[in-house]
């Protein structure tokens, strides 16, 4: 059956049927329905400037991760990298629906950036009041007031390169203090519940008014639907937040074919423990999934930050990241230390890999045709494990690591008893390092097991040269990382994370 | 700032319903009557936040529009001997396919030297450049075909020349080299070398920088009547748009109008080069008779367009005891890319700055601009001015720790004087010498003598993260070098009901430019800032402007404004003299109210009475700085009208494990002259301070070492700084400081100066570095110090590891 995308814009439901199924949110705002206030900087999702949110009902959303308000919960996303039939069921808020909730001249969080001096040329202006505002709604709801280290990660995936940052930084600070202004969520809800209703099993969505059969959009929201369409179908495209298929599409303009949307899938979005094992449904989003990983392991906090930008990770997936296995994909290293399993699904028959035995090669998985990700199977760590992520790059924030590094070690009173340490960006796929690993098995958790294992990772790793890093700084640095690693979690005076950290030390505000 | 936040609503900004918020006593003085000196906000704040402000992209498409896109270059180097082009007009939407010599006029967008094909004449120059003009009924459609031109080009490569050194290597430059030279006597320099108790030499390496303005370049063409077009431009010189685009079409300047209300963000990268994308709209609107916009993706706008030049250094400086210098020889090696663009003017500018605020007894500075296989560098803020002032700050540190001196006192040492060791090697007399006691007052401010020893304690006692600290100063000269750009028109007009609409030669980026000129022109009509709109910037309105650059735009567009307000502003007291009795000379404009003779009445009525009785309401203004003069060839003269000063305390944290830097606290002192508006002038100032930064640390540039693809060619893989980057401990302060030279108000230039004071943090780093190692230790640390250049630097120093 033909359906529109449906969805709730500017007060009301719109329905679209003549976008192509790649159509991104951002080239319908600016070009078929003309509202120009959300810009594009850079169509790839690393700038910001096209921060919208998305509204869906909580009931719908599966996970956690979100921004709750009323029954809705908000996600700031990049409208350049999101395709427009993702939007079906949900909401889309822009830069112009803000001066419709307060009676004044401008909402809170945009007069806080004119107190401020918050804009100079005013481009990233939009998308930084968009994240301003998730940080606002997120607040409000829960009525706390952000720190300034807080402020900072909510605006990480939004560059600006006028101001400098201090004065937006102190407008977030300014915000709360203004005269308050509320959302009313109650007519999205009602507009929401609406187009649920009329939407059955899922949409399934083709541009209208193509020659030929043109490309399809299917977002079932059971897996068994999903599983059957894919086996069907397996040259279609499976996508989850897209932020690496949207990039497909703007810079190589690569032909997607049919595209399959895990996004409405309730039970893939799911996060729940399951005896001793954390599952992570592959559509759970990378701001769910750390969340529950921190809940865990809080070692991972620094990681999880530094995974890209909030509008990133409210729309991307961890189950994307480790499907996709790019070599320097951040979530693997750190689930690989973890003992991570993941779920593989083919039709109705479904299969359990090891992570350590997922990847075969460069961009290459252990996937069948037709078999998709369902989830990811994370052991709740041992008491006795002592567990540190690492992630280097030439900036703190949103950036693609020259290498990462999930390491862990379970001891028996000062043996080590278990030990994995694995790597991204030092081979062709995030791996293991067996030969430093069988250096500390069974071995004294002491500075000469430690030594006996950095040398190892030579024999463990030929990284390459890069933009990123160059063969011998890589080398280095993952020696130096497992160094750190044992500074840290000695037994003897472990060291804390502010004297081997630069940020951590930075953030304690210790000038 | 952060702290003495401490909010007063006063009176209403440009936006007549938003109150300002301002300090107790800007608010005092906005109600006494001030409207400079105020921190107004920027004119279109509130449609800045309301996503109400329109950029080129943003203004409604006229019916029948195409969409352009360009065709990179799949070589960096080789001859282009054909395109066939039926394939891609056979693609869905395409309608044109343009290419050299489809171009009426001349082929060339170069703004100095006509030396820069608008598309490949046949000589491919880099990889990226643009080879064809796709024309066609969408955007996308015109990217795609463009995507897919590689098949349909023959092309025979060559080996491309990549890096600034090769070229210097082999003697292959863009310009003729140029020598600043200063001695005593003849022979001077060579002996001071020769004779002195210390010397040093070494070389630098210092990385260029993508401007990422957030908007990139755009420009959208509509044909107009009688073989005319009205393009809008994101630009910092729509003058030059204008010429560009007649020069390629063949026309007169007359048939082509450049409007532009604003940019989202310039930086010197839409000075010249918007040129290439204004052109190829224009070329496609004339000659398809419709309109035409080219819009870059970004991807593309770091492929084709130039950036902060590379520079490389040799040097060889000689000092005494003290670390004074005797005399300096230096080669500053520029990568021009493949054309001149404006890299002799930036190679000048670098020259001019090497000496930041030191005398240089003897002293000898060669710059070379090599030609390279890579996109043509260009302005970027501060405009080769950075380039030359860091190499003496590098210097300053190797002297002090050769010395085992503190860095400061050696600085000290070498700051110019005010009655005598004041003479700049380019021979300008420096007469408003203020570095000695601003730098004495931010080493107050900043506590930084007992930092420096918290700093050393801090390092004794942790061994993986080691602090380190430095504090520079600034001297920047102010107007353009080539001294006849140094002009600026503008046009004031009152309306009869007493609004006022300012037009200028001046362009928006984001400075606060249009602010501060509508401040100028309310004070100097003493009315509210509610009544004064600015218009975009439109050659059909001003002719022959000058760039908005060279961090003059105030200065230039200010003085030009109060001109034109003050002709009218006379007419208006002369009119009410004769009216209400009095002396026009007695007239007083204020808050709105006229006073004459004794009575008061409301701006506007006065206006309404003055139109009644036929007197000139609007009026142009015109301004041209005096006193500068350059001889381009003895490279002497004064280029400079005056300069203006600053300084900054930085200090950071380094990782010894990993390179990894954070910079924990900023103290600046920087000097604005007399503030137009001191909120829009810290907004400069801390944005100028992390731009910098950014370029110093982590926006490291990569090609491809043998196909010359630009490797870091969007913001996945070129990072610029992050609010993260932004220290929490960043006090900046305004140095109190009227210019000694009649500027606007006595206020100075602030755009580009700031740049100096990010150095800083380099220096900041170079400390830490030095403190892995034993006493002496001077660490070999290029710039950008990324995490691996900062780990390059501590294994020159043979530092312990574990």
């Amino acid at each position: 059956m033909q359906q529109p995308i449906s969805f709730y814009f500017d007060n009301r439901i719109v329905r679209v049927a003549d976008q192509p199924i790649t159509a991104t949110v951002l080239a319908w705002l600016r070009g078929a329905v003309r509202r120009t206030g959300t810009k594009e900087g850079c169509a790839e999702g690393d700038c910001g400037a096209c921060t919208v949110i998305v509204a869906e009902l909580a009931d719908e959303a599966g996970d956690a991760g979100g921004i709750r308000a009323g029954n809705l919960v908000l996600r700031p996303i990049n409208a350049c990298i999101r395709f427009l039939p993702t939007l079906h069921g949900k909401a889309l808020l822009t830069i112009e629906d803000l001066a419709g909730l307060t009676d004044r001249a401008l909402h809170p969080v945009q007069q806080a950036m004119v107190d401020c001096h918050g804009s100079q040329c005013g481009f990233c202006t939009p998308g930084f009041v968009m994240s301003l505002f998730a940080t606002y709604l997120r607040h409000q709801a829960a009525q706390t007031t952000p720190d300034r280290a807080a402020i900072a990660h909510d605006l990480a995936g939004n560059l600006c390169r006028c101001t400098g940052y201090r004065p937006i930084l102190d407008a977030a600070a300014r915000m709360f203090a203004l005269p308050p202004a509320t959302l009313d969520t109650a007519p999205i809800e009602a507009a929401l519940r609406a187009v649920a209703a009329e939407t059955g099993a899922g949409l399934s969505y083709a541009a209208a008014g193509q020659a030929g059969p043109g490309a399809r959009f299917y977002a079932p929201r059971e897996v068994d639907a999903l599983a059957a369409w894919y086996a069907e179908r397996p040259e279609a495209t499976l996508l989850a937040g897209a932020t690496d298929i949207g990039l497909w599409v703007n810079k190589r303009f690569r032909d997607v074919g049919d595209l399959l949307y895990l996004g409405d899938v309730a039970a893939l979005r799911c996060i729940e423990r399951e005896g001793d094992v954390l599952r992570i449904g592959a559509g759970a989003t990378l701001e769910a999934a750390w969340a529950a990983l921190i809940g865990l392991e809080p070692a991972l906090g620094e990681m999880a930050l530094r995974f890209a930008g909030p509008p990133v990770r409210h729309a991307g997936t961890m189950g994307g990241n480790v499907a996709n296995g790019s070599p320097i994909g951040d979530a693997a290293p750190v689930l690989m230390a973890m003992d991570a399993r993941l779920v593989l699904q083919h039709g109705a028959q479904s299969r359990e890999v090891p992570l350590d035995a997922f990847y075969l090669d460069y961009m290459r998985n252990d996937l069948a045709k037709g078999e998709f990700l369902r989830a990811i199977l994370v052991p709740l760590p041992d008491p006795d494990t002592r567990m540190r992520a690492y992630k280097i790059s030439k900036r703190f924030d949103c950036d693609i690591s020259a290498l990462s590094c999930g390491l862990a070690v379970t001891l028996e009173g000062e043996t080590i008893s278990r030990v994995r340490l694995a790597f991204g960006g030092m081979a062709a796929t995030v791996r293991r390092a067996r030969h430093a690993e069988a250096a500390l098995h069974e071995a004294v958790w002491g500075e000469a097991a430690v030594r006996a294992a950095m040398a190892a990772l030579d024999e463990d790793f030929t990284p390459l040269s890069d933009l990123r890093a160059s063969r011998g700084y890589r080398r280095l640095v993952a020696r130096n990382l497992l160094w750190r690693f044992w500074l840290e979690t000695r037994s003897a005076a472990p060291l804390p994370a502010a004297s081997v950290r630069v940020r951590t030390f930075a953030m304690a505000g210790a000038v | 700032m952060n702290q003495d936040f401490s909010p007063d609503r006063a009176a209403c900004g440009f936006a007549r319903d938003i109150p300002l918020v301002l300090d107790a006593g800007e608010a005092a003085a906005l109600r006494a009557g001030a409207r400079v000196g105020i921190s107004a906000a920027h004119e279109s704040a509130h449609l800045h936040v309301a996503g109400a402000a329109p950029y080129v992209d943003d203004v409604p498409e006229a019916a029948g529009t195409l969409h352009a896109a360009l065709a990179p270059s799949p070589v960096a180097s080789g001859v282009l001997r054909s395109i066939d082009r039926a394939a891609l007009l056979a693609m869905p939407g395409v309608v044109a396919v343009l290419t050299a010599a489809d171009i009426p006029g001349a082929n060339d967008c170069g703004p100095v030297i006509h030396d820069d094909p608008i598309l490949a004449d046949g000589t491919l120059r880099y990889r990226g450049q643009p080879v064809a003009l796709i024309v066609a009924t969408a955007r996308d459609l015109a990217r795609l075909a463009a995507a897919r031109i590689g098949p349909c080009l023959d092309i025979e490569p060559a080996t491309p020349v990549l890096t600034a050194r090769e070229a210097y290597a082999r003697g292959d430059a863009l310009l003729p080299p140029a020598s600043l030279i200063r001695e005593s006597a003849p022979g001077a320099l060579t002996a001071a070398l020769a004779a002195a108790p210390h010397r040093l030499g070494g070389q630098f390496s210092l990385g260029g920088q993508e401007q990422f303005y957030l908007e990139g370049q755009i420009a959208y063409a509509l044909p107009t009547e009688n073989q005319g077009l009205r393009v809008l431009c994101s630009t910092q010189h729509p003058s030059e748009m204008q010429h560009l685009i007649a020069h390629a079409l063949g026309w007169r300047s007359h048939q082509v109008l450049v409007e532009c209300r604003r940019m989202g963000g310039g930086f010197g990268g839409k000075e010249s080069q918007s040129g290439l994308f204004a052109c190829c709209a224009s070329i496609a609107a004339a000659r398809l008779g419709r309109p035409v916009k080219l819009r870059l993706d970004r991807d593309d706008d770091f492929i084709m367009t130039g950036r902060r030049h590379p520079f490389e250094y040799d040097y060889d400086v000689a000092f005494d005891d003290d670390g004074r210098i005797t005399g300096i020889e230096a080669t500053l090696i520029a990568n021009g890319g493949h054309s001149a663009d404006l890299s002799g003017a930036v190679m000048t500018r670098a020259l001019c700055h090497l000496d930041n605020a030191y005398y240089l007894p003897e002293v000898a500075i060669n710059g070379f601009v090599a030609r390279t296989n890579t996109q043509s560098n260009t302005a970027f803020r501060g405009f080769g001015g950075p380039q030359g002032a860091l190499l003496i700050e590098i210097v300053m540190d190797r002297i002090a720790r050769h010395l085992g001196r503190d860095p400061l006192a050696v600085r000290r040492a070498n700051f110019y004087g005010v009655a005598s060791r004041n003479v700049t090697p380019y021979r300008q007399t420096i007469e408003d010498n203020v570095v000695a006691a601003l730098v004495d007052e931010l080493v107050a401010q900043a506590d930084y003598q007992g930092r420096v020893a918290a700093v050393a304690a801090f390092n004794r006692s942790n061994s993986v993260l080691k602090k380190g600290i430095a504090l520079t100063p600034v001297k920047f000269g102010i107007s353009f070098n080539v001294p006849h750009l140094n002009q600026a028109g503008a046009l004031v007009h009152v309306y009869a009901d007493g609004s006022v609409l300012v037009n200028h030669g001046g362009t928006e980026m984001g400075q606060g430019l249009n602010t501060k000129v509508a401040q100028v022109v309310a004070d100097a009509l003493g009315i509210g800032f509610a009544a004064v709109r600015c218009s975009a910037t439109d050659t059909s309105k001003i002719a022959n402007t000058s760039a908005t650059a060279a961090s003059t735009g105030a200065d230039l567009n200010g003085m030009a404004a109060r001109d034109a307000a003050m002709t009218i502003r006379n007419r208006l007291a002369d009119f009410a003299a004769a009216r209400h009795g009095g002396e026009a000379a007695d007239v007083q404009f204020a808050n709105d109210v006229v006073r004459v003779s004794g009575i008061a009445l409301a701006f506007a009525t006065l206006v309404r009475q003055a139109y009644e009785a036929r007197v000139q309401l609007w009026s142009d203004g015109f301004y041209a700085t005096p006193k500068v003069h350059w001889n381009p060839k003895g490279l002497h003269g004064r280029p400079f009208y005056y300069f203006a000063y600053g300084a900054a305390a930085s200090e950071v944290i380094i990782d010894t494990l990993t390179g990894e830097v954070s910079l924990l606290r900023a103290d600046i002192l920087h000097d604005a002259g007399r503030s137009l508006n001191p909120a829009i002038d810290i907004g400069q100032i801390e944005g100028g301070f992390i731009q910098s930064m950014g370029w110093l640390t982590t926006e490291e540039l990569v090609w491809h070492a043998t196909d010359g693809r630009l490797l870091t060619h969007a913001p996945s893989t070129y990072k610029i700084p992050t609010a993260n980057d932004c220290p929490a401990a960043l006090h900046t302060r305004l140095f109190d400081n009227p210019n000694t030279e009649p500027t606007i108000h006595r206020s100075k230039a602030v755009g580009e100066p700031p740049m100096l004071l990010a150095f800083s943090v380099l220096l900041a780093i170079r400390d830490a570095i030095a403190a892995t190692g034993g006493p002496g230790a001077d660490p070999d640390l290029r710039a950008p110090a990324t995490p691996e250049a900062v780990l390059d630097a501590i294994a020159s120093l043979d530092a312990i590891r574990p």
